[in-house]
């Protein structure tokens, strides 16, 4: 499957861009994202645990499972205001 | 009964943006809030801030804040306008006004909104400060345990 992921804030600095087309394995979850991403940047790692996800706009879980076309963004803890 | 106002802007937000945008003849009252790019944090001289946001899901999370305090509360109409980009000191980066036919209710519902806003809508604050060194500042990540 095909997927955009957003990255936010320290996230963009540490992944060098805002935004990437991905292919992942079909019924991949979160967690494959993120291992998929640590494989090539190894400090995402080290950030992971503390970023939110969202799938097409809506806070989920690291076991939620993506799906063709899904917009993922990973979000630092918000500083808004 | 007006329309609500989510938006996230690259202008310049002004104090009195929303307030005509959220009366209406049976409203009693209106409240808003302001944040401001202030000159320091914890003494440390700021030179200027530069926000981001997640657009499309600021704004949805914004209406959300919007949906929740009108469960809550009785409010006419709620708007929530958050600039981005780079902001001088002593400008907008947030506004807030809520109205309802009695002063308490926008009141309370005011000050819930910015602290949801702060807790849930994906909006990030880099601070550049005048000793050169800047550092995208990094909410509590405990707070979207509610989100």
């Amino acid at each position: 499957m095909n997927i955009k992921v957003l990255f936010f804030a320290s996230c963009r600095d540490l992944i060098g861009t805002g935004e990437r087309e991905m292919t992942l394995p079909d019924s991949a979850t979160v967690t494959d994202l993120i291992s998929e991403l640590a494989s090539e940047q190894a400090r995402f790692i080290d950030m992971a645990p503390s970023l939110m996800v969202s799938i097409n706009q809506a806070y989920v879980e690291r076991d939620a499972k993506l799906q063709d076309g899904d917009e993922v963004a990973f979000i630092p803890p918000v500083s808004g205001g | 009964m007006a329309d609500d106002v989510y938006k996230i802007q690259d202008n310049e937000i002004k104090s009195d943006a929303l307030y005509n945008a959220v009366l209406a003849d049976s409203d009693g009252a209106v409240t808003t809030f302001a944040g401001v790019v202030r000159d320091n944090t914890k003494g440390r001289g700021t030179s200027y801030l530069v926000y981001d946001a997640y657009r499309d899901m600021a704004e949805k999370k914004m209406r959300e804040i919007g949906d929740e305090v009108k469960e809550k509360w009785e409010i006419d109409c709620v708007g929530i306008l958050h600039r981005v980009g780079r902001l001088e000191i002593g400008e907008i980066s947030v506004l807030i006004a809520i109205s309802s036919p009695h002063r308490k209710a926008s009141l309370e519902a005011c000050h819930y909104a910015i602290d949801r806003l702060k807790q849930t809508v994906p909006i990030w604050k880099k601070e550049v400060w005048t000793d050169g060194g800047e550092a995208w500042i990094e909410g509590d990540p405990s707070a979207l345990a509610s989100r």
